[in-house]
């Protein structure tokens, strides 16, 4: 009796957790899959009548928000992976005593609201902010500089916010590197860079994996950062879903954007993890 | 032995070059503390040679200069007759078994070994050959798949050093390999790295804090002291002749008797005033000119222990001293005598089965002259 009780120990306690993944993230995907399968209108209402057209309306009616979406994620990711990488090596191997409070340092704007963090982008990048009106006063940039409302704008944003969240898995894994080894590298030839290419980055891999994923995945469904630093022509996907949603109360077409959106990262990722192979996943999971 | 190794050995034969290794009055500075105080060693080619001290007496510093991961203060590196004292690690021909192993978690143990050749661009296929000759060498052929995570702590440490052996460098440097590895296999690795240094004739530069493992492997060693050589000689010379107290209590056990020279400092045979009155003939050429207080060193394994009572042993230095304490060790059994001036000696007397004295029994410790050294 005892035994079969601390048999299913492990089990029973992870009941809570499956519970809560089956009520706050199962229901909500079919739900949302079954909204896209509905008709209907604001005002009548919506029925689920297995409309599998939905799907093939908003591919060809927003495929440029979709592939847009896509491209800034993509590109916001490499930025901030290049931005982040020498942050992270630079802590890990020459921040000394100090490592936490540099990692404290690029935190600390995140203690501010995601929204507000834009709008001070919004007003450091207008027209004739600080830092375009200072660089048009003194001429070097002409007058009709505009940087709100481009893709530049909105990448740069995307970029920005990501930071944290690739430098943090970025520095856990290259603190963990052994120094000696890179030594090693060197004693067996292998110049700075060399030893950078062929020891330094394949063992800081799941961190870059694991930093890649998470700023992909959110940067892609983000529309914050083109709701505010962007304009008409830098629509992303989650701008429609918000829009769909929230104003035009077009639940389906919101519905079926968001499943198309979430399939397309899985399957993103999944591409991704075959070609990483899946020691990184696991390592990244882990 | 295999095929690249001998034409190396032939190369050994044509050239003469004076040494392999030449230390010139390195010093080393890590602030204000003087980690090596103006060094100077020269090591011919295809010798054993270990830096053996205390931890913290420079001798890990010293080979990371010649490795190429600190750069001296002031002094000169050569590598053959190359000034190699400012030139990075990757631009060095030598190669270091790290004490850690510090062996690349992410390739396997092919990628591991090839990682030096690969490097220097050489060919596809003799990356192959090469590697897979050095992995006879060290004993594990056809490891090549197999990944680190895989093997045991000994097998690493051989993997360490083939993937420093494979590059042949003029010299291979071994920071405290056998270290981190158990009594039996760390005894059974020497016995192996010596057999393996005299098959590829390339120069070891050892580095240890393990006096036996630096006498049983080592043509000569060096014992540092505070970032200085205290002495530099063949296992031999420094075991029976240690110049300096620290080398004589560094290497073996020393019992060490203050006293005075009488005469003879430069003759056959000097005589020192020991501090309780004795008199003890020691070789005059240990005794250098106007030196007037000295230390009268004798190994215990070089002491007779007798009864008074008996006859003394005839051309033997003598002194009598009380039994304060014994100890039964099986193939010895070890005594400690208060001898002159209150000092205590230890005696190892070889387990002969003979009756043992007992303790506060009055004995005599003799040893002939030569076994005498003077510190």
């Amino acid at each position: 009796m005892r035994a079969v009780r601390v048999r299913l120990a492990p089990y029973l306690l992870s009941l809570p957790g499956w519970f809560w993944l089956g009520l706050f993230f199962l229901v909500p995907i079919i739900a949302v899959l079954s909204v896209s399968l509905q008709t209907g209108n604001p005002d009548t209402g919506y029925n689920l009548t297995w409309h599998f057209s939905e799907f093939g309306t908003v591919l060809s009616n927003y495929n440029g928000e979709l592939v847009r979406s896509f491209l800034y994620g993509a590109i916001s990711t490499l930025a901030a992976f290049v931005i982040a990488y020498p942050m992270a090596y630079w802590i890990a191997f020459h921040g000394g005593r100090h490592k936490s409070t540099y990692l404290f340092i690029i935190l600390l704007p995140f203690f501010v609201s995601f929204v507000i963090r834009t709008l001070s982008w919004q007003f450091l990048l207008s027209d004739n902010g600080i830092v375009l009106g200072t660089l048009k006063n003194i001429g070097v940039l002409p007058q009709s500089t505009h940087v709100l409302s481009t893709p530049f704008a909105v990448i740069a944003g995307l970029t920005y916010n990501a930071l944290p969240y690739m430098v943090l898995p970025l520095y856990v894994a290259i603190e963990k590197i052994d120094r000696r080894v890179v030594r090693a590298a060197g004693d067996l030839y292998a110049s700075g860079a060399q030893a950078f290419a062929r020891v330094i980055l394949p063992l800081s891999s799941a961190g870059i994996f694991a930093g890649f994923l998470l700023v992909f995945v959110t940067n892609t469904g983000d529309y914050v950062n083109a709701s505010i630093l962007g304009g008409p022509g830098t629509t992303m996907v989650g701008n429609v879903i918000q829009n769909s949603y929230l104003s035009n109360q077009d639940y389906p077409t919101a519905s079926a954007l968001s499943s198309i959106l979430m399939v397309l990262l899985l399957f993103v990722i999944w591409l991704y993890a075959r070609v990483f192979g899946t020691e990184a996943v696991e390592e990244a999971v882990v | 032995m295999r095929v690249s190794y001998a034409v190396r050995e032939e190369e050994l034969q044509e050239t003469s070059t004076p040494a392999d290794v030449s230390l010139r009055n390195v010093v080393k500075m890590f602030g204000d503390t003087v980690a090596v105080d103006d060094i100077t060693l020269e090591i011919p080619r295809g010798e054993f040679f270990s830096l053996l001290g205390p931890s913290g007496c420079g001798k890990t510093t010293t080979l990371g200069m010649i490795g190429g991961f600190e750069t001296p203060t002031s002094g000169t590196i050569l590598l053959g007759d190359t000034d190699v004292s400012r030139v990075p690690a990757y631009k060095r021909d030598v190669n270091t078994v790290f004490q850690s192993y510090a062996l690349f978690p992410h390739l396997d143990i092919f990628g591991n070994i090839a990682f030096g050749l690969r490097r220097k661009r050489m060919a596809k296929d003799d990356i192959a050959r090469r590697v897979a000759e050095a992995l006879r060498l060290v004993d594990l052929p056809g490891y090549e798949r197999r990944k680190v995570a895989e093997l045991s702590g000994g097998q690493q440490q051989r993997i360490a050093l083939a993937r420093a052996l494979v590059n042949e460098p003029r010299v291979l440097l071994l920071d405290e390999p056998l270290g981190a590895l158990d009594l039996k296999l760390r005894k059974q690795m020497q016995t192996e790295l010596k057999r393996i240094q005299q098959d590829v004739g390339i120069t070891f530069l050892y580095v240890t804090h393990d006096q036996e493992e630096a006498m049983a492997m080592s043509d000569r060693l060096a014992v540092m002291n505070a970032g200085k050589v205290e002495q530099c000689g063949s296992p031999r010379e420094v075991y029976e002749h240690p110049a300096t107290r620290f080398v004589a209590s560094f290497l073996g056990a020393s019992n060490l008797i203050d006293g005075r020279v009488a005469s003879g400092a430069g003759a056959a045979l000097a005589e020192v005033v020991l501090s309780g009155g004795e008199r003890v003939r020691v070789p005059g050429e240990r005794i250098a000119q106007g030196q007037s207080e000295v230390s009268v060193g004798i190994r215990p394994e070089k002491l007779h222990l007798d009864p008074v009572e008996e006859p003394a042993r005839e051309g033997h230095n003598a002194i009598t001293g009380q039994v304060t304490f014994g100890t039964y060790l099986g193939v010895s059994n070890q005594y400690v005598v208060r001898g002159p001036g209150d000092t205590d000696l230890v005696v190892y007397v070889q387990n002969l089965g003979l009756r043992a004295p007992g303790i506060g029994d009055t004995v005599r410790l003799s040893w002939l002259p030569e076994h005498t050294f003077v510190v």
